[in-house]
């Protein structure tokens, strides 16, 4: 079993679009798994019409609850806390949950043990069917930490099941940066795919991102999205990618379709399969499935 | 007044009406027509910061972000194991006689410091990325820049922030936010007066739009509004959506691909097309009166 998953540093350059295209392609020869890593704003799932089969609480981490009752306001709390998240008001200490980032400091250091620490509710997370193979996908809640866990939980998930269910590949739609989740979503991939547009900040996330998968050690592989906006740029990511000895396994058109396709929930291959655009992510995942065999 | 520009998914144009924004309110405070009011800019997308490559700043000022990591004195140390019961990250663990302490997990909290009962523990710095401040013209400019491999985007956030707002007396200040709707995002939007949100009107624009208003509206009641950006493109869910929600929209960007030339290119949208600086000044004003009716 081979895991693909795709990244793209900037934000909005097509990762999604382009996981969806891969799993329609995919799954009409093997037996495929599909995870959606970025779990701050799940995506696949708006074009994969996904059942849900299984439901699961995300629990991850601790925030600190002071009981008032217990409390002597000596703010030593306060004073140890380093993330600004306890504060008095009229002499109340409170914590700001949203600044806590459950470190447990005020919890060991409050003389009167008028703290708690209790779990932290952070997401959902979700085993689903789509047309074309199993989808693992998850929910953060708004403005919770940890996403970095809760992408491993998905990940994790995917795999066992494409393990016990002979699956040839997994393939993971990546979040968009290169901090924590996207650490997590990059850890034990076979190979990174990485998705570009011809734009001077596409050519500059493309660096950061490919220097976090060398970090890791994962192969990276690069495919510009939208290459005719701007041909000179889609050169010059040409040649980078040559200079860096990175493959570059295609070139994808912009087209309107793909949105169009997207309003009607199918990936642009399904939708129109005749279009210049689905046959040119026809033949980058063929290029992409050889790389991925060869590693 | 601090304006966030977020949008949930990424790629909708936060950095296009950021960097447009920050330049038109910084030519009106040049006509003299701010009121004195100075203007700065921050990138908060300090995983990918993109707002220089279009505002190309005069950088003077460069400075490390650090966390303060434990580092045990081998001398002092009983092994107790104290350190790694409290640690909630899993950051520091003692094996026999030995004291691991793994970086990229620590939080930098100092509670391991404050319970080592044998004062054996002592934080040094460990750098996690840097910030730099400099000039656009007469605004002010700071970006932050994480390391590769370190995980951790919010210590340098509240950096950029904390750079930009400490010393002046009330300026307009335009944050442009990272993606998604976690901690860097709420980080970018604590303590910010307007969170003017930019989405695309299609199905995946609206679905991370909602949630990154639960965030800014919900979890941190801030007043929201929204620019629509490749209007035309997609369907009317989030027209329908910011009905409902009573959101208003405060501005629309047509689909126009003399635009997405423009920002190929790293030219700002009121410098390639500059019949957009009136409807950017008349957004200026629509937060203004939002944010103060």
């Amino acid at each position: 079993m081979k895991q693909l998953v795709i990244l793209s540093g900037k934000g909005g350059t097509g990762k999604t679009s382009i996981a969806a295209c891969f799993a329609h392609l995919a799954s009409a020869e093997r037996r495929i798994v599909l995870a959606d890593a970025d779990v701050d704003a799940a995506n696949l799932e708006l074009v994969l019409s996904p059942r849900k089969v299984e439901q699961h609480r995300f629990v991850s981490g601790k925030e600190a609850v002071i009981d008032g009752a217990l409390c002597i306001a000596c703010g030593r709390c306060a004073e140890v806390c380093r993330f600004g998240a306890i504060a008095a008001r009229d002499g109340v200490y409170t914590v700001d949950p949203i600044a806590c980032e459950g470190c447990a400091s005020c919890y060991y250091q409050c003389p009167a043990e008028a703290i708690a620490l209790q779990d932290r509710r952070s997401g959902l997370w979700f085993r689903s069917e789509t047309r074309f193979g199993m989808l693992f996908h998850a929910h953060l809640f708004a403005g919770q930490e940890n996403s970095g866990k809760l992408v491993t939980m998905v990940k994790q998930q995917a795999t066992l099941w494409g393990v016990e269910h002979g699956a040839d590949y997994v393939i993971v739609d990546g979040p968009p940066g290169i901090g924590c989740p996207v650490i997590a979503a990059c850890s034990g991939a076979d190979l990174a795919l990485l998705v570009v547009e011809p734009t001077i900040s596409g050519v500059h996330d493309l660096e950061r991102i490919l220097a976090t998968t060398r970090h890791f050690r994962v192969p990276a592989a690069v495919v510009v999205n939208k290459h005719d906006i701007n041909p000179d740029r889609t050169a010059e990511i040409a040649h980078y990618c040559a200079k860096e000895t990175v493959p570059l396994v295609g070139r994808i058109p912009f087209d309107t379709a793909v949105t169009e396709a997207m309003v009607h929930g199918e990936p642009i291959t399904a939708y129109d399969a005749t279009r210049a655009v689905s046959q040119d992510l026809k033949r980058t995942w063929r290029a992409l499935r050889d790389t991925l065999e060869a590693r | 007044m601090i304006i966030v520009v977020a949008s949930g998914k990424g790629g909708t144009g936060k950095t296009t009406v950021a960097t447009s924004l920050a330049l038109t309110l910084m030519q009106l405070a040049r006509e003299g027509l701010l009121g004195g009011t100075k203007v700065k800019f921050g990138d908060c997308d300090v995983e990918e910061p993109n707002a220089a490559l279009f505002l190309k700043p005069r950088l003077s000022q460069r400075e490390e972000v650090s966390l303060p990591i434990p580092r045990v004195d081998p001398a002092l140390c009983t092994y107790c194991g104290r350190c790694a019961q409290v640690c909630q990250y899993h950051a520091i663990a003692v094996v026999a006689k030995k004291v691991l302490v793994f970086p990229e997990l620590c939080h930098g909290c100092g509670s391991c410091t404050l319970e080592c009962p044998e004062g054996a523990i002592q934080e040094v710095p460990h750098v996690i990325g840097i910030v730099e401040k400099g000039r656009v013209g007469s605004m002010a400019f700071a970006h932050g820049l994480l390391d590769i491999g370190a995980p951790a985007a919010p210590p340098i956030i509240r950096r950029v922030k904390s750079w930009l707002i400490a010393d002046e007396k009330d300026p307009v200040v335009i944050l442009d936010a990272p993606p998604g709707t976690s901690c860097p995002v709420v980080q970018s939007l604590r303590g910010a007066d307007y969170a003017l949100m930019v989405t695309e009107p299609t199905p995946f624009g609206l679905h991370d739009l909602a949630l990154a208003v639960e965030v800014a509206r919900g979890e941190l009641s801030l007043p929201v509004g929204v620019v629509i950006n490749r209007d035309g493109i997609g369907d009317q869910g989030v027209d329908d959506y910011c009905r409902a929600e009573r959101i208003p929209i405060l501005m629309r960007i047509p689909m126009d691909r003399r635009i997405a030339e423009a920002y190929s290119r790293g030219e700002p949208l009121v410098t390639a097309l500059p019949e957009y600086r009136g409807r950017f000044v008349a957004l200026y004003e629509a937060i203004c009166e939002e944010v103060s009716p």
